[in-house]
């Protein structure tokens, strides 16, 4: 042994120890906040164990079976599935129309992408009693607008028909400002030199453009835009709590609701904790379609 | 039929003027070249030409059309990008088609999934193919055409980007540095491809470029801009060796044409290199001088580098004329089959006077008057 190696040793296990101690926060709360969690739900979700009782008893699949048997699950998600499918190419759409408009005038740009993003930025929970009172069926502005044309009044949010459209254009509303402000910085990646190359092979009017150059350069964003607005339309509570309680008659039961009222109202914290883990078995797998989309993503140059 | 005729063309950016009046005209079937430093505003008078931008003032004629306020598609030209602007999610062959489908086919015709039941289109289809195709061999790539250009290398790129200026066969074609992109060994190739090419489809060729040996060894005619004006046009030959100005005279030959300041020298030595009254300037190309003894030679330093071509030697001397400052930096060319030279030899270098040229204050050309008289 050399008077080396004890000081190489030494060094060694003191840069190891340093890059230990620089990843021991985040793997302490990745567990802590994460897997913890996940793994506490997974396990209450055997059992039948209530918020603040002492004792529980393992139970195996039974909170499952329950779940699959019960109807009012079923209904959550397809009303889920129903606010998904109109929320992401509602918002995706909206978003990409906005920032075409947006970035086709050039004046007063900053003041309409700070208005449209407004949206994004303010709390819904509150935002949703804006638009509780909007949708009033008497005393509210859409109806009165509606009134002007000779619609009649609807009572938005306690018709069962027209209850989930319109949390979804609520939902619309809240996050297109998102989607637009990533088309606008996707729109500012596109090279001039193609609309130039378009001019010259003859597409020069709007439409053409937007199907020669602007859509497909634009394809990467739109994919990240879709996978992020689904993953949130998918988390759709606050406005569900605040404004409709998942009625009329289950109508605007979603997943997350079916979940907070059965763990919090009923405090069937086992059964709750059943139908969280089959909402993070599909949040994960949203998540991970993501992630693979995202790698195999055209890279254009 | 399909000449080019720009008659005091100008633009400003806001305040800054970027083309101050060009006037040109580009003969049928001609390859002309733009050619000068960087922004002159070669680009943006071969966008004015193409009408992705428009000129302030001053009219473009193609043809004998005036094209102002035509839009690009009919003007009848093709344009080829300096960064290629091919559709990056295209494969080679949709590249190539657009120009075609885009004229001959409908809008309903065009639309992604509707546009492929429509009546009619197939034997549009069939001829554009059989179109791209033909183009395509003629390139040499043939083969690539279901690649997308991301998986093309630099040249077979250039080559897709040629092939879809040529494929609806315009009267002019307008190349905005095509080559600028590529490693020198493939540069020179397609310069000589390019040229070919020109020969072979006998249009119109505008060319820009800012390297003066691409404007040399390609064009029949070199135009030559500085800060938004023409300074002199005229063939290569005639630039090199009957520059009007100064900057010409600079910009084009390499190695570059040797100044000497007037002031510089004594009474003596401006004689001797037949200096005119009012010449501020002598200038004299590497292949103008001999080298000689060291008290021969009009000119006298010691050399700083030799530069050995193969066919020419370059010697680089730093001459020390009576009233200069510090070391003059000359060019000289010798050939290889005569004297060895070393870094640090003392020589003389002895200008050929019928050859040299003289600028006044403002750069412009001074003729000797000998040789005006002769
Ligand atoms: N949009 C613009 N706004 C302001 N100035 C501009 C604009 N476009 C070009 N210019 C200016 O116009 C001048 C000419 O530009 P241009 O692109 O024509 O130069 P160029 O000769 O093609 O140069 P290069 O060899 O570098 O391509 C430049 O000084 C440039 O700064
Ligand atoms: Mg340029």
């Amino acid at each position: 042994m050399t008077a080396v190696a004890p000081g190489r040793q030494h060094r060694l296990s003191h840069a190891s120890l340093v890059a230990g101690l620089a990843v021991a926060p985040a793997v302490v709360l990745l567990a802590l906040l994460l897997f913890g969690p996940a793994l506490a739900v997974a396990v209450f979700s055997l059992t039948d164990w209530q918020i603040g009782a002492s004792s529980f008893r393992f139970l195996g699949l039974a909170n499952y079976q329950a779940l699959f048997a019960d109807r009012i699950f079923w209904t959550s998600l397809v009303n889920t599935v129903i606010y998904v499918v109109i929320v992401v190419p509602g918002t995706v759409g909206l978003g990409l129309v906005v920032a075409l408009l947006i970035e086709a005038q050039p004046s007063l740009r900053g003041f309409y992408r700070a208005a449209h993003f407004l949206p994004v930025m303010s709390t819904m929970a509150a935002m949703a009693i804006v638009w509780g009172t909007m949708l009033h069926p008497t005393i509210g502005l859409v109806n009165r607008m509606l009134a002007e044309f000779g619609i009649p009044a609807t009572n938005w949010l306690r018709d069962p028909r027209t209850v989930l459209p319109a949390l979804a254009v609520i939902g619309i509303w809240q996050g297109f400002g998102f989607a637009m402000v990533l088309f606008v910085a996707g729109l500012k990646s596109v090279p001039q030199s193609l609309y130039d190359a378009a001019a010259i092979d003859g597409a020069d009017r709007a439409l053409d453009r937007l199907r020669v150059v602007t859509l497909p350069m634009l394809g990467p964003v739109t994919m990240f835009v879709l996978i992020l607005t689904a993953t949130r339309a998918f988390e759709v509570f606050d406005t569900v709590r605040v404004l409709t309680q998942g009625g009329p008659n289950f109508a605007s039961d979603v997943l997350l609701y079916r979940l907070y009222t059965e763990s919090f109202d009923f405090l069937r914290t086992g059964y709750g904790a059943a139908l969280t883990v089959v909402y993070l078995v599909i949040v994960v797998l949203l998540t991970l379609t993501q992630a693979r989309v995202l790698d195999r993503r055209v890279h254009y140059t | 039929m399909s000449g080019i005729a720009l008659s005091a063309v100008a633009k400003s950016h806001g305040a800054t003027p970027v083309l101050r009046g060009i006037s040109l005209d580009i003969r049928d079937g001609e390859f002309l070249t733009l050619v000068g430093p960087s922004g002159c505003g070669k680009s943006t008078l071969l966008r004015i030409i193409a009408g992705l931008d428009a000129q302030d003032s001053g009219a473009v004629v193609i043809g004998g059309r005036v094209v102002d306020g035509l839009r690009p598609k009919d003007r009848d030209v093709a344009m080829v990008f300096q960064a290629y602007a091919l559709y990056p999610h295209m494969s080679v062959f949709d590249n190539m088609a657009l120009p075609l489908r885009m004229r001959r086919l409908s809008g309903a015709q065009r639309l992604p999934l509707v546009g492929a039941l429509s009546p009619g289109r197939r034997p549009i289809e069939e001829g554009i193919r059989h179109e791209v195709e033909e183009t395509a061999a003629l390139l040499d790539i043939g083969h690539l055409l279901s690649r997308k250009p991301g998986q093309l290398s630099g040249g077979q790129r250039q080559r897709v980007a040629l092939g879809r200026a040529m494929v609806r066969h315009p009267a002019v074609f307008l190349m905005d540095e095509p080559l600028s992109n590529l490693d020198a060994k493939l540069r020179v190739q397609m310069r000589a491809e390019i040229t070919a090419l020109h020969r072979r489809l006998g249009s119109t060729f505008v060319f820009v470029t800012h390297d003066q040996a691409e404007a040399m060894t390609m064009s029949d005619r070199v135009a030559v801009m500085m800060a938004g004006e023409l300074i002199q046009v005229g063939a290569p030959d005639e630039l090199y060796a009957d520059p009007r100005d100064m900057r010409v005279a600079e910009f084009i030959g390499s190695p570059k044409i040797n100044v000497v300041p007037a002031a510089a020298l004594d009474q003596g030595t401006r004689a001797a290199m037949a200096a005119v009254p009012g010449a501020s300037a002598l200038a004299f190309r590497p292949e103008a001088a001999d080298i000689c003894a060291p008290a021969a030679g009009v000119l006298a330093g010691s050399i700083t580098g030799v530069e050995n071509l193969g066919a020419d030697i370059f010697l680089h001397v730093a001459a020390r004329p009576a009233h200069s400052q510090g070391a003059l930096p000359l060019i000289v060319r010798v050939a290889p089959s005569g004297r060895r030279f070393a870094v640090g030899d003392v020589v003389g270098v002895n200008p050929d006077p019928a050859r040299v040229l003289q600028f006044d204050a403002g750069g412009r050309r001074l003729k000797a008057r000998e040789r005006v008289a002769a």
